[in-house]
């Protein structure tokens, strides 16, 4: 079952290599499949397997085109992104100052307080909806439908995270940097700007990590928060794939789009990623 | 009695030559307390108020007056960011200023309620002012205008309604069966790539972990173009399964209309596991990584199995990290929708409590029956609630 030592001095296993060569493969080959049809014409992914494609061909880079055109993928695109980033970095700002109360300081209610925010994570977020709905709609603020509405409910919904990620990184940062800055008679601003802030780039990176991936990724908000103007690809894609018989072809395309932006977001900041999870999971 | 407020996050170790076990207190050395700063205290107050009504009024105008920003959707998310992130600084510095103007020991015992309030107003209004609403819904009409005749009413139409009793069996059959197998798949993979050479298992893991980025819409698109798809017998087939039934000579199917055995509800779920078997890998393969090699060492000395390692030694050793992939999983799975909904809407039997709370809120315009199907997930997680509050009470103690 060994074929010789790896170059740590491990038993180098061929069961194991083989497996995880084939798993790997599974798991790739439904997204390489969508690859693949997405440049190839409606005729030809109609009528072969995308695994053909080699040899039956049938070649276009038309379905790009097509989809930005037809449905409108490229605002959706800038509406993404005038969704996500805000939404991204806007709740990191807040919880930062709540964590650093939650580590830093003693107070009364500071258990009580913190377990609100462990149990939060568990309520599922569509509590939410229709009191929201009522609240930003017309018959509260008339925000519903604008990118506003959007950001404010990410925001809320992201909040327990952040405080949570953020709180359980500060908690291993050494004490006696506060401790000191307070003798020398830094204010608890100072402290946090100048020293706790910068030491926590890392768990603020990882946490903006996973929250931009869930809020590009998300349909449920922005199906019911956001106006078809202003809608993200996510939201669009859907729609294409309710119109499954005509667009099939644009369908593909959309969805390869769809995945650019969070591929790119995923290769660049893989480590923090994994961090942002090892530290506090996920949401509700 | 004044340096309170420095004692070390509960369960922290200190130090036993921690500077705050000496007889001063630190704070004898911080700058005078000058009492109450009258000037300083409405600088503030004016301050905090002033930076709210511009916030909250620059982002209504993004609302209400699209067009002062040249309706351009890139000008209005860079000013959104920069007023959210800015005003927010600016917010907190106000709220400083106040408090420091404030005698000393009022000071001390306000600003960490300051630190938090604008976090907890958020998720007060965002998570626990909805919730409770919620429940009070549920008990009222269509429009949430006035209380049903009796109040449960929305209650017992669910509890009579068929579809309501199928989705909560597809919901019992997506929580029995996704969050085992992605946990079980995470522990194989895991324990597997942990054998591999340093490069090939970040390789491996890479390509394992890569649905993570996906969203579940996309998902949904590539397993039904490439997988799922379905075309009239004859034809050639352009999805694999049908592809592989048609060369052993089987009549290609459309797979989710498939009802029997729930066969279509399960081929949802594969989608699922498909995206996060990467999850748990990871965080299942750094505790592999952090089980003690003399543990494993010291049972391969007394002659054991590979196969009695991994059981005996290692799955324990992992369990904590096991139980938290499988909640985080179960989490997720109890409100899976996105799936659902875009590929079947409910048909063919695959609806679930999510997608169905959808449909009465935004296709039907149910809004008493829609916050009924919540408070019914809502009582439904209770349990896990309380275990994850016990769970981090636990970690506490001992961090």
């Amino acid at each position: 079952m060994s074929a010789g030592r790896l170059k740590d001095g491990r038993q180098r296993s061929v069961v194991s290599m083989v497996t995880m060569f084939l798993l790997a493969v599974l798991w790739t080959l439904p997204t390489l499949g969508l690859l693949i049809t997405s440049f190839r014409t409606r005729d030809a992914a109609a009528t072969s397997g995308w695994w053909a494609a080699l040899w039956e061909g049938g070649w276009t880079t038309e379905n790009y085109a097509r989809v930005f055109e037809q449905a409108d993928l490229g605002n959706a695109f800038l509406n993404g992104i005038a969704v996500a980033v805000p939404a991204t970095i806007i709740p990191i700002m807040f919880a930062a100052f709540a964590a650093y109360a939650f580590t830093f300081m003693d107070f009364k209610g500071k258990d009580v307080l913190f377990i609100i925010i462990v149990a939060v994570m568990v309520v599922p977020i569509q509590v939410a909806f229709q009191p929201l709905l009522d609240l930003l709609g017309p018959r509260g603020l008339g925000i519903s439908g604008q990118y506003l509405a959007v950001w404010l409910l990410h925001t809320g919904f992201g909040m327990p995270l952040a405080i949570y990620v953020l709180r359980n990184y500060m908690a291993s940062l050494p004490y006696s940097v506060v401790e000191s800055a307070r003798i020398d008679g830094c204010s608890n601003f100072q402290i946090f700007w100048k020293l706790i802030a910068p030491m926590a780039m890392p768990a603020m990176a990882a946490f903006a990590t996973l929250q931009f991936l869930w809020v590009w990724n998300d349909l449920l908000i922005a199906r019911l928060f956001l106006s078809n103007d202003n809608t993200t690809v996510i939201v669009k894609l859907q729609q294409l794939l309710g119109t499954q018989g005509q667009g099939a072809e644009l369908l593909t395309a959309g969805a390869f789009i769809s995945m650019v932006l969070p591929m790119i977001v995923f290769f660049a900041l893989q480590n923090f990623l994994v961090r942002g999870m090892t530290s506090g999971a996920v949401k509700g | 009695m004044t340096s309170s407020h420095s004692t070390p996050p509960v369960g922290q170790d200190v130090p036993q030559d921690d500077p705050r076990v000496d007889d001063v207190s630190p704070q004898a050395s911080v700058p005078d307390d000058y009492g109450l700063q009258p000037v300083r205290l409405l600088i503030g107050v004016v301050g905090i108020a002033l930076t709210l009504w511009l916030m909250f009024n620059l982002f209504l105008a993004f609302a209400y007056y699209p067009g002062w920003f040249f309706d351009s959707k890139l000008l209005m998310g860079a000013l959104g960011l920069v007023a959210g992130v800015g005003g927010a600084a600016i917010l907190f510095w106000f709220i400083n200023v106040a408090i420091e103007a404030l005698p000393r020991r009022l000071e001390h015992g306000l600003i960490p309620y300051a630190f938090l309030l604008p976090g907890f107003s958020l998720i007060g209004l965002m998570l626990l002012y909805p919730t409770i609403q919620t429940i009070h819904y549920s008990f009222a009409n269509r429009d949430s205008t006035e209380y049903r005749e009796p109040p449960w009413a929305n209650y017992t139409e669910l509890f009579s309604s068929s579809a309501f009793w199928s989705a909560i069996l597809n919901n019992v059959l997506w929580i029995a069966i996704v969050p085992a197998i992605t946990v079980a798949l995470g522990v194989v993979v895991a324990v597997l790539a942990d054998k591999l050479s340093a490069s090939s298992e970040k390789w491996a893991k890479s390509f394992i972990f890569l649905p993570m980025a996906i969203s579940f819409v996309a998902a949904s698109a590539i397993w039904l173009t490439t997988v799922y798809a379905y075309q009239a017998p004859g034809r050639p087939q352009t999805g694999v399964l049908n592809a592989i039934v048609q060369q052993f000579g089987g009549q290609p199917q459309n797979w989710l209309a498939i009802e029997t055995g729930r066969l279509n509800s399960l081929l949802l779920m594969v989608i699922l596991i498909w995206l996060q078997t990467g999850f748990a890998m990871v965080l299942l393969s750094s505790a592999i990584k952090g089980v003690p090699e003399d543990t494993i060492e010291a049972a391969r000395i007394d002659g054991a199995s590979e196969w009695q390692i991994f059981w005996k030694v290692v799955i324990p050793q992992i369990r904590a990290t096991i139980i938290t992939v499988f909640i985080t999983v179960l989490i997720l799975v109890m409100k899976v929708f996105d799936i659902v909904y875009v590929l079947t809407n409910g048909r063919n039997n695959t609806d679930v409590i999510a997608n169905m709370f959808f449909n009465e809120l935004f296709a039907r315009g149910q809004a008493g029956r829609a916050t009924a199907i919540v408070v019914i997930l809502l009582i439904a997680v209770i349990p896990i609630l309380i275990y994850q509050v016990k769970q981090f009470r636990e970690q506490e103690a001992t961090r």
